[in-house]
């Protein structure tokens, strides 16, 4: 019996948080109270990418794109879409206060290019069919049987293919010296420890799509002539790897991974190793130390994994992204791979695009695309129509882009040459409400806290650095701390052992160098000019106050009085700071300065 | 040999050389702290960084190779900058407490900074306070002052393996120590030292006896005696300006008198007394059936302390003959006391050791109490001696010679090689031989035994029996060796070795955990010089032959294993857990 629909529930960590489970279970049995359940199937995919709406669901073959359902919205859906065939137009996505009606029509979808999410949001990733009936395990069949190594990296050479973990190293050269080296036992790592604050792409990858992983790496594995792989993906992402463990078993009894895969006489098998969590795991040599049971601790390069990596042996470690598109360029080729992108960087990125943004969520956009078209086309511009200030790249170890970035066609160099970097691809968008030496704070305490301990410039630098921001946002900075910020982050790029060290001053020198004048603001007139330093704000209240009371009633620490409808006082002894009181004031009388 | 060049000037270099290594060939010092020659580069300070020329890139180095037609600047205005900075930061986090701190005047962080000529830390200075260690009578660690350089890490897991300290926490809160920051005394720790002995600061050291020593000299209710180790001798001389191995013994005799020690013995008597218990005891295993094989050494309070963590199938296999430390504590306290005269119980017995975990030792067990008292009542390290030295106003050099007090004191040339690795081995079979054969060798010098290689092993034709003899030092290096003799067990086949010397350090003895700083291979082997030469010159070379020793058992202990001797002068083991 043939389904008439099918609807596709995100089963992202996300939309998950929000109930997506409950939603999936209330169809379900909604489906069967309506007897319905053999005309619609129902699938929990991975993400869709639009977490800014979710939980979403999607219905087929109308492609009605229902966004921030709810458990108890599955009745609705099964007794009107689906028994009745009227879409339930509240939940529709809405563009300007209209329903859309196609996934097409969608700003958020319109500019992307879905290689590395192909399958997100498309199949069920507990299905190994759903990933082959979308050309699943066709690459890993083609370089078994069809390619030599050679050829492997050839095309992957030929298509430009550069790591998407951090620095952009082309993966072919990673692969042929990895597979020239001597060696009888070498090792195909994948690097899903993510850790910058805000990025989540190499988890919705996994989670959406955990095959395609499985066989990039299996490809890996035949072309350097490794028979054992590792999957380092940090606990916290327990949907990810339960979905690992799945898609491993399936394609275990499939014979596409273990012993002699597919009748070829190839050995390959992965293993997964969890992270605890430590940032500098995702460090490559300190990843492997991690696999190799030692404490996750950065090591001299070279030698390089390529050559002597995890325990010693001639070691391929790329990122989850990296992989995810070595499939796609054996089956589609390289010419159509290189074809996307711009001349420095080739195919597609995935952003986690946050912050003060209106639509946030993972987006996948060619190498070229501007941050303009990011920000304002897909995500929809800054949130409540408030004025762009910049766009944190890279991480902890990225810069922060202003207005003067925007029209910029984003790709590795071109990140690079504007003080940031392609990182994995946290993208963390910032309004005039964010101040920048407040954000540098945030990412200088991340490093202080994430930092190894092992090298002195990080793990000292970083909270010397930490403590002279700190003096400058709460009004006691000196023109002579900036110098000192200056000099520390010029010791630290210099001398820090591993990358973390060398750009966990980026943020703050990048900001430094494009917002001097707002580190002078608060030194100088000890003054936030975006009000976000509380030390440096005061909130009064002025003649225009008619003693409303709403700001007495929002206030958390009870530090408003005055006698009904004349004018209030705030006591600034008790004030927090928090701003409820600005917000709250419909009549521009509580004064932010 | 590659091609390179150092500040524009062009060497050739072996290929493998690292930049800190070719820049020293080349005579220009790059500065460093982490660094150690003994360990692998780890890499954590961040000061010896240079440039690579035409390039805005820095590396390291300590850890970095030199590659054909390579250029390396490693001094100019910028990199003397950053270096200056990242020592500023260290001293940002370190205490400012040179002038009580234990490694004032022989710290390799102040050194640096006062070759840096800083005068003032422009950053905020903040340190996190941690609590004292010094829970297991023989290292002291005092994390306030640690700089997370990682050697005393790398010492525990590289080089000994005894893998009781790690980097616990992160970021700032990075801190050294036992698992979950167990005290060193519930930790694996085998108070070897060696991580004291490579600390570049004063984070670990020695459990100092200072205070408790010379108040007991100043009291004249006690009759203080002294006893010093084989290796003391060779090394002492370095703090005082000597060249390593330059054999101080009778100077060393005539400075603890002067210091206030009312007589002074000599370890080497009970080295030689030793190899008379320890000898006996293989004899009877070899010939007798009387116990298992091989039978090990028990020197060694550290690897005593290893073997009673992590062997403990082997304990059987363990000499129970106590060290010479131990043999000279209880016959201080019971022979000497009785001939002398002096009640044991006012005499203060003092240790002049190359070893930490002789502090350790002597408080092991109540066999250590054999004479009714406790038989070794405090230990200095030889560091801590050269401090009583200078502290008593004493011109080391311009000391007469003097002689050790009898009758515990003449020694023989098989004891004094007790400090290298292979000397308890050689002297042994010197004696087994002997007494086994009725014969004495034609050449007493027994090459296999001697030198740094890790494992040592040998055969040896003794009046037609066959004995297998393995040496083993740095105890790192030890598993190897058990797992041989695991294997044959396991696998009921003859042993593979009768007798098998195990010494933790490095070298044995001579670079203890308690010696003068700085010790390498090289300087390893100028001491260990020292003491054959020592040998070689002595009239007597066989322990068997040291008549004090002859007279101590016609008069006092019968024979070798008696009963008295076995109740003096051995000991038991028992199993310890890792972790308490």
């Amino acid at each position: 019996m043939a389904y008439t629909h099918y609807i596709l529930v995100c089963g992202g960590t996300g939309c998950e948080s929000t109930d997506a489970k409950g939603i999936y279970n209330n169809l379900q049995m909604e489906a069967k109270a309506a007897g319905v359940s053999d005309k619609v199937q129902i699938v929990q995919t991975g993400c869709f990418g639009f977490c800014e709406k979710g939980p979403i669901v999607k219905v087929l073959p109308e492609d009605s794109f229902y966004v921030e359902v709810k458990p108890e919205d599955a009745k609705e859906i099964i007794n009107e879409h689906i028994v009745k065939g009227r879409e339930v137009t509240r939940l529709l996505y809405k563009k300007e206060k209209k329903n859309v009606e196609s996934i097409d029509e969608i700003d958020f979808y319109q500019k992307q290019l879905r290689i590395v999410l192909r399958n997100c949001g498309v199949i069920n990733p507990e299905s190994m069919e759903e990933y082959i009936a979308r050309e699943g395990y066709m690459a890993l069949e083609k370089a078994l049987f069809q390619m030599t190594p050679e050829d492997i990296i050839n095309e992957i050479k030929a298509a430009g293919l550069r790591g998407r973990g951090g620095a952009g190293f082309p993966t072919a050269i990673k692969w042929e010296a990895c597979y020239k080296a001597p060696g009888d036992i070498k090792y195909v790592v994948c690097n899903a420890d993510e850790g910058d604050p805000g990025a989540y792409m190499n988890r919705s990858t996994i989670e959406g799509d955990p095959h395609a992983l499985l066989e990039a790496m299996t490809i890996c594995g035949k072309t350097i002539g490794s028979h054992q792989g590792f999957i380092y993906i940090r606990a916290e992402y327990p949907l990810a790897v339960d979905r690992l463990k799945i898609a491993m078993e399936q394609s275990r009894e499939a014979g596409l991974l273990g012993k002699n895969i597919l009748g070829s006489g190839f050995d390959f098998d992965i293993e997964i190793r969890l992270g605890a969590g430590a940032f500098v795991c995702g460090e490559e040599t300190a990843l492997m130390r991690s696999i190799e049971g030692k404490r996750g601790m950065p090591t001299p390069k070279p030698p390089f994994p390529a050559q002597s990596g995890l325990w010693g042996k001639p070691t391929i470690i790329n990122n989850v992204e990296t992989y995810v598109n070595v499939p796609i360029i054996l089956n589609k080729g390289a010419s159509w791979f290189s074809k996307i992108g711009t001349v420095d960087s080739k195919g597609t990125k995935v952003f986690a695009l946050t912050g003060a943004i209106t639509n946030s969520g993972l987006v996948e956009v060619p190498m070229g695309t501007t941050l303009r078209e990011i920000i304002f086309e897909i995500g929809g511009g800054i949130k409540g129509g408030r004025k762009f200030k910049g766009v944190q790249t890279g991480g902890p170890s990225g810069g922060i882009i202003g207005e003067e970035g925007l029209d910029v066609p984003l790709d590795y160099g071109a990140l690079t040459k504007m003080g940031s970097m392609m990182g994995s691809g946290g993208m963390i968008v910032m309004s005039e409400d964010d101040c920048v030496v407040d954000v540098s704070k945030f990412y200088m305490e991340f490093c202080v806290d994430e930092s190894c301990g092992k090298c002195a410039p990080c793990r000292i630098g970083t909270r010397q650095i930490h403590a002279l921001l700190e003096k400058i946002t709460t009004g006691n900075g000196s023109m002579e701390d900036l110098d000192k910020i200056k000099e520390i982050s010029f010791a630290m790029q210099k001398s820090s052992l591993c990358v973390l060290g060398q750009s966990a001053p980026n943020p703050t020198i990048s900001t430094i160098k494009k917002f001097e004048a707002e580190y002078i603001a608060h030194i100088k007139d000890h003054k936030c000019p975006a009000g976000k330093c509380k030390d440096l704000v005061r909130f009064s209240i002025n003649e225009k106050c008619i003693g409303c009371l709403a700001c007495v009633r929002k206030c958390p620490a009870s530090c408003i009085t005055g006698e009904k409808k004349s004018r209030q006082v705030i006591d600034q002894s008790k004030c927090l700071k928090c701003g409820e009181c600005f917000k709250t004031c419909k009549f521009g009388a509580v004064e932010k300065e | 040999m590659i091609n390179v060049k150092i500040n524009g000037k062009a060497i050739q270099v072996p290929e493998d050389t690292t930049i800190l290594a070719a820049a020293k060939m080349a005579n220009v010092k790059i500065p460093s702290l982490c660094y150690n020659s003994d360990l692998p580069a780890w890499a954590s300070c961040g000061i010896c960084i240079v440039r690579q020329e035409g390039t805005t890139r820095m590396l390291r180095a300590c850890c970095t190779k030199m590659a054909e037609g390579m250029s390396v600047i490693t001094h100019d205005p910028e990199i003397i900058k950053a270096r200056r900075t990242v020592l500023e930061l260290i001293l940002s986090n370190h205490p400012q407490e040179c002038l009580t701190c234990t490694r004032n005047n022989s710290c390799e962080l102040q050194a640096l900074a006062a070759e840096f000529g800083l005068r003032q830390i422009r950053f905020e200075h903040f340190i996190i306070n941690r609590p004292l260690d010094n829970s297991n009578g023989a290292i002291v660690f005092d994390r306030n002052k640690c700089i997370n350089c990682g050697r005393c890490v790398e010492v525990c897991q590289e080089m000994q393996k005894v893998n009781a300290i790690e980097y616990q926490g992160r970021g700032g809160k990075t801190v050294i120590g036992p698992a979950d920051l167990a005290a060193l005394e519930d930790s694996p720790c085998v108070r070897c030292g060696q991580c004291a002995a490579h600390c570049p600061v004063g984070a670990i050291y020695e459990a100092h006896a200072n205070r408790k020593v010379w108040d007991h000299l100043a009291d004249s209710n006690f009759v203080t005696v002294a006893q010093i180790a084989p290796a003391v001798r060779v090394a002492l001389g370095e703090e005082f300006g000597l060249e390593p191995g330059i054999i101080s013994t009778k100077k060393i005799y005539a400075a603890l008198r002067r210091i206030g020690f009312k007589y002074v013995f000599d370890t080497n008597f009970s080295a030689d007394l030793t190899i008379m218990e320890e000898g006996t005891e293989l004899i009877g295993r070899l010939l007798k059936g009387k116990g298992e094989l091989p039978l090990f050494t028990s020197c060694c309070p550290a690897w005593i302390d290893y073997a009673e963590k992590n062997a403990q199938d082997l304990l059987p296999n363990l000499s129970t003959a106590k060290s010479p430390q131990q043999m000279m504590g209880s016959m201080i306290k019971t022979y000497w006391a009785q001939k002398a005269g002096i009640d044991p119980a006012k005499i203060y017995s003092v240790s002049v050791m190359p070893c930490t975990a002789k502090k350790y030792e002597c408080k092991r067990n109540d066999d250590m109490k054999s004479s009714g008292f406790q038989d070794v009542d405090n230990v200095l390290t030889t560091r801590e001696l050269a401090r009583f030295i200078k502290q008593a106003g004493i011109d080391f050099n311009d000391l007469p010679e003097e002689e050790a007090d009898n009758p515990l004191g003449p020694y023989t040339g098989a004891a004094t090689i007790f400090g290298a690795t292979g000397g308890v081995m050689e002297a042994a079979l010197r004696t087994a031989y002997a007494v086994i054969t009725g014969k004495e060798l034609g050449d007493i010098n027994f090459i296999p035994a001697r030198g740094l290689k890790n494992v040592k092993e040998a055969k040896i034709d003794v009046a037609g029996t066959e004995v297998r003899i393995a040496v083993v030092h740095q105890l790192g290096n030890v598993e190897e060796v058990l797992k041989i003799v695991r294997d044959a067990k396991a696998a009921k086949k003859d042993p593979p070795y009768h007798f098998i010397e195990v010494m933790a350090c490095r070298g044995g003895c001579i670079s203890g955990g308690g010696q003068p700083y700085g010790a390498n291979d090289a300087i390893r082997a100028k001491r260990a010089a020292g003491l054959y030469t020592d040998d070689e010159r002595s009239t007597v070379r066989v322990s068997h032959k040291n008549e004090a020793v002859m007279a101590v058992y016609t008069e006092f202990l019968k024979e070798p294993n008696s009963e008295k001797a076995h109740h003096l002068l051995h000991t038991h083991y028992i199993k310890r857990d890792l972790y308490k």
